[in-house]
């Protein structure tokens, strides 16, 4: 599930929740930092202490076991291969020896760097280590897990002796043996995010320019407040397997976004319009915007779609420009309607909705106590019902460059790949691990294992999951000459789903209507109310591929204890028809 | 080494300020030692541990500051620490809403966060606890998820204008969701304690349990407005945003006064002093109060007190960073760790013999924010969700979704209960009228 960025917890570890504009900047962001409540669990006391002053909830950047650090530290380089190689070593011997019999060490450098601006003001700027090693063994067919921050032979082994002795004592009432499936070790290797720069290396100053200059271009056009942050992250990991696997990964993402709010002080009115920006597996080379990557939306609409790079002047100004028309749009009819959506927000009903639910651990019941569980289970598929209308076809992929979920080898060592989901509508497959495998009657992986942290265990995560664009030649224009009554939705906004992931209701951040083929004007107050069947069987139209784009999710959540992951979702603009619209303005007092 | 006494902690930071060459220090630490043990189908999925204590440093040169951490305390660490967030003090912009740190201040002395038995839970306890309420399960048949998490830690800070702080504080929590075998039925039940010797983990299952059992088959309701029975599980949670939560979330003074909060007023200025709900609805922050005692202090050195924030319906305090206090000229308050809502003697149980028509609602789900003008949310029932007819639960009845907000919740208000301890607050189930359903679903 997706959970708020500022659902803090205090030092006794009790749950704070603040609401959406509350701290203005996290508006987007509640799609994309999940579960920053997890995240600082065990950061204790540290966050509201150490900030800048006046940033009462203002949190750094959300991992764990993290050092602050001098942002010369991130271009430091961190151990070299060999020297990795004699440390897994040192944890996969100490295990074997005291009785697994199979074995994995992760050892894993995370660098992070967050910037944090509003209006004419740095807010913040937070640079972040956390270095450590996990192991995961098998012992008496049970799993077992320790972690330490001693990244020593003699540190390895000891954690390594841990995680057997805890696998030997979960052992004795466990049910069924871990079943793992056969996986070839890859000798020495590695992969690297194909980034054109580093964002370490751009000076942070050069940073915080930009931010502010997006501010100013939001403050120019009339907005009344503006936040904006620059997220980026390098994941410098480590996987040595009992299989004889050596993989060297360096992991980049970065995520650049803001939020604009106008207020009619006279009618005491407010709204806000965020960042159409998607975070994003790329370099800094993402905020060079490339005229390529702009996708027009539809006439009328003075929309842009970003492809690989992004242009946070240009957006930052529409957005100003958007928030105010926000305030005096009309509020729209409950009823039902035919729905555009675009890229940047679909993504996010394609995670809550395709996504999550085909999760084998989920299906089976592991998740049950907190993000719940799938209403298509293994008996639904088999019944063969459509998921969604012949159009929809959605893979899974670990592959896709410049997506947040691309990696070379998942968490426990397997090469990734890209796989059907759903197929002409129908339900084909789901998203499985090593230990998964056997239920589906599956002799491999699909390489998508995934922990959050070295000391945090890895499991079963979502993989970028994207919707195929349609292959017949289809403009978003063309698209709408279609819609006799509808709405087209830009951005995500409010989002929930029920915990079998049926019943769910989106918001969007900028509403238009379409009468006739023609967009109208601005809507407010919209959100849509739909059945996840229902909804993909309603799939009528889907642009082509030059529409197709990719939304992300910095931190969806998954787990107890929670763990963040970082997912896109790709599709291009795409009509349902007939889609339950609500009215979400309310009246107080 | 998790947590260190009054003496010890404190020797460490007066250590850590007389390396500081900065024009203002200030240190904390922190200590934390705890555990946790998941299970899924009835057996211990996974289980992990922590220990930790670590110390935070940040070192201010007018108005810049930087921060840096260690987790090790010889002298060398503790200097190098010193060094890191002055040299990262130096390199960083000034902040305009700089404040000059605390001078020494007066807290309540708080002992009553601290038990010794949370303290003192080991791994067999929790496989104790696990493992009483998976038997439970297997012994009924039903299938249960459920997360078990203990933590005893303390909390010191100290800084170069003589500010002192120290408390140590336990918790243990711990949810479970009981599922019928044909997953047609689904119940939850969920608890956080300061003192472990309160904790029952197979009395919590057996309600989870029951309301799982009785929620099979359940019949399709027409969305609507209807009068519900919340109960405290569906007015706060401790694993997700929760309508309680967000309303007190929202009494912060800067965005009522920037003019984005329900709380903003039209013309300008804040709504502080205004009747907004229910004149039943009080509520206050006391860290002292015996069933949810609380750290005595804020992360910033404010002294965390008694404070009545909504009494008989009227806002009446804000809370806000220092710099946003001073700017505006209000009361210095920080937001509060737990709070308190008032409420009256009667049971869930006997709110629903005192109901005609309504609907009982175990627990509210995925709640997520929708219109901030109005803090309206959107939401589903979960786990157990029934129809009341004369005083009795006649059957149970599909999850819907809804869409409402908690300020017109608290003034739909027909009658309040017992309040219970949820989240380290306490919160009691409310009786409301005319709460909008405005759709259903057919998860279990």
């Amino acid at each position: 599930m997706l959970v708020f960025f500022w659902q803090l917890r205090n030092a006794m570890g009790r749950l704070l929740s603040f609401p959406l504009r509350f701290v203005p900047i996290f508006t987007n962001l509640l799609s994309l930092f999940p579960n920053y409540y997890a995240a600082l669990k065990r950061r204790d006391f540290v966050g509201l202490t150490g900030l800048a002053a006046g940033a009462l909830f203002l949190p750094a950047f959300p991992s764990r076991g993290v050092t602050p650090v001098d942002p010369a530290r991130l271009l430091e380089p961190g151990l070299d291969p060999a020297q990795k190689k004699r440390l897994a070593d040192a944890g996969l011997n100490a295990a074997k020896a005291a009785g697994a019999s199979y074995a994995d060490v992760r050892i894993g450098r995370y660098l992070n760097q967050s910037i944090f601006t509003r209006e004419k003001q740095v807010q913040n700027i937070a640079s972040g280590e956390s270095f450590g090693a996990g192991v995961r063994v098998i012992a008496n067919g049970t799993w077992g897990f320790a972690a330490t921050n001693t990244v020593t032979e003699a540190g390895l082994a000891k954690a390594a002796q841990l995680a057997v002795a805890i696998a030997k004592a979960n052992a004795k009432v466990q049910n069924e043996k871990v079943q793992l499936a056969p996986q070839k070790g890859y000798g020495d290797v590695s992969w690297k995010t194909p980034i054109q720069q580093n964002a370490f290396e751009v000076p942070v100053a050069q940073k915080v320019e930009l931010l502010l200059a997006a501010n100013a271009r939001a403050l120019d056009n009339g907005a009344s407040f503006v936040n904006s942050s620059l997220f980026q992250i390098n994941e410098q990991k480590y996987f040595a397997s009992t299989d004889g696997s050596y993989i060297d990964q360096d992991v980049h993402r970065i995520w650049p976004t803001f939020s604009v709010t106008s207020i009619d002080r006279a009618s005491g009115k407010f709204r806000s319009r965020d960042a159409l920006s998607a975070p994003m597996g790329l370099g800094y080379e993402y905020l060079t915007p490339k005229e390529a990557d702009k996708i027009a939306g539809p006439a009328g609409t003075g929309l842009v779609g970003y492809r690989n790079s992004y242009d946070m002047l240009a957006d930052a100004a529409l957005a100003a420009k958007q928030v105010k028309e926000k305030l005096t749009a009309k509020s729209v009819t409950p009823g039902k309607y035919d729905l555009v959506l675009d890229p940047n927000h679909l993504g996010l009903t394609i995670h809550e909705s395709v996504g999550h639910p085909l999760e084998l651990d989920r299906v089976l019941g592991y998740e049950a106590n907190y993000a719940g569980t799938s209403f298509a289970t293994l008996e639904w598929k088999a019944k063969g019902l459509p998921y969604g209308s012949p159009l929809v076809n959605i893979v899974a992929d670990k592959l896709q460059p410049g997506s947040l979920g691309a990696v070379g080898y998942d968490d426990e060592g397997v090469k990734t790949k890209r796989w059907d989901l759903i197929k002409d509508g129908k339900l084909v497959d789901y998203e499985k691990i090593r230990d998964q495998a056997h239920i589906v009657g599956q002799t491999e992986s699909d390489g998508c294992c995934y922990a959050d942290s070295w000391d945090s265990v890895q499991f079963q995560r979502m993989p970028n999951v994207s919707l195929q664009p349609g292959k017949a030649k289809l403009s978003v224009d063309e698209l709408i000459k279609g819609v006799d009554k509808g709405i087209y939705i830009a951005g995500n906004g409010s989002f929930s789903i029920d915990q079998q992931r049926y019943n769910f209701q989106f918001g969007g951040q900028v509403f238009y209507a379409i009468e006739k083929g023609q967009i109208t004007g601005m809507l407010e107050d919209v959100a849509y109310q739909a059945n996840t069947q229902e909804f993909w069987n309603s799939c009528a139209a889907i642009c082509d591929e030059s529409d197709y784009r990719l939304f992300g999710s910095f931190f969806d959540g998954k787990g107890q204890p929670s763990q963040v992951s970082a997912v896109s979702h790709g599709s291009a603009t795409t009509r349902f028809n007939g889609v339950n619209v609500i009215n979400t303005a309310r009246k107080l007092g | 080494m998790p947590i260190l006494s009054k003496d010890e902690a404190q020797t460490i930071l007066k250590k850590v300020l007389s390396f500081s060459t900065a024009d203002e220090c200030d240190a904390t630490l922190n200590g934390r030692t705890g555990g946790n043990v998941r299970s899924a189908r009835n057996t211990i999925s996974t289980a992990g541990a922590l220990d930790n204590v670590s110390l935070v440093v940040t070192s201010y040169f007018g108005k810049k500051s930087g921060t840096a951490t260690c987790n090790e305390f010889d002298d060398a660490t503790l200097r190098r620490c010193v060094q890191r967030a002055e040299e990262i003090a130096k390199l960083a912009p000034e902040s305009p809403e700089y404040m000059p740190l605390l001078g020494p201040q007066q807290y309540t002395e708080s002992t009553k966060a601290f038990a010794a038995s949370t303290a003192a839970i080991d791994p067999d306890y929790r496989a104790r606890q696990v493992g009483a309420s998976t038997a439970l399960c297997d012994q009924r048949k039903v299938t249960s998820a459920g997360f078990l998490e203990d933590m005893a830690g303390f909390v010191a800070k100290r800084n170069s204008k003589g500010l002192e702080a120290y408390q140590q504080y336990t918790n243990v929590e711990f949810s479970v969701t009981v599922r019928t075998p044909d997953g047609k039925g689904s119940g939850y039940a969920a608890a956080d304690y300061t003192d472990a010797s309160k904790f029952d983990a197979a009395r919590l299952t057996r309600i989870a349990a029951e309301k799982a059992s009785s929620s099979v088959n359940a019949k399709a309701l027409e969305p609507g407005k209807y009068t519900v029975i919340l109960e405290p599980n569906a007015l706060l949670s401790n694993v997700d945003t929760s309508l309680m939560a967000v309303l007190m979330g929202s009494l912060d003074a800067r965005s009522a006064d920037e003019g984005r909060s329900f709380l903003s007023k039209k013309g300008g200025g804040n709504k502080k002093g205004e009747k907004l709900f229910d004149e039943r609805v009080t509520i206050y922050s006391d860290p002292m109060n015996a069933e949810i005692p609380d750290i005595t202090f804020a992360g910033d050195g404010r002294p965390q007190k008694r404070v009545t924030w909504i009494e008989k319906g009227v806002v009446k305090n804000l809370y806000s960073s220092r710099y946003w206090a001073q700017k505006a000229g209000i009361p210095d308050l920080p937001p509060p760790g737990g709070w308190i809502m008032e409420g009256g003697t009667q049971s869930t149980a006997d709110l629903i013999k005192g109901t005609a028509k309504g609907i009982l609602v175990t627990r509210l789900w995925y709640i997520r924010p929708v219109d901030p003008q109005t803090l309206l949310y959107t939401g589903l029932t979960r786990d157990g969700t029934f129809y009341i007819e004369n005083g009795q639960i006649k059957f149970p009845i599909k999850n819907f979704r809804f869409n409402e907000s908690p300020v017109i919740m608290l003034n739909n208000l027909e009658a309040i209960g017992k309040p219970v301890r949820l989240g380290g607050n306490l919160i009691p189930p409310l009786k409301i009228r005319d709460f909008t359903f405005t759709s259903l679903s057919d998860a279990v």
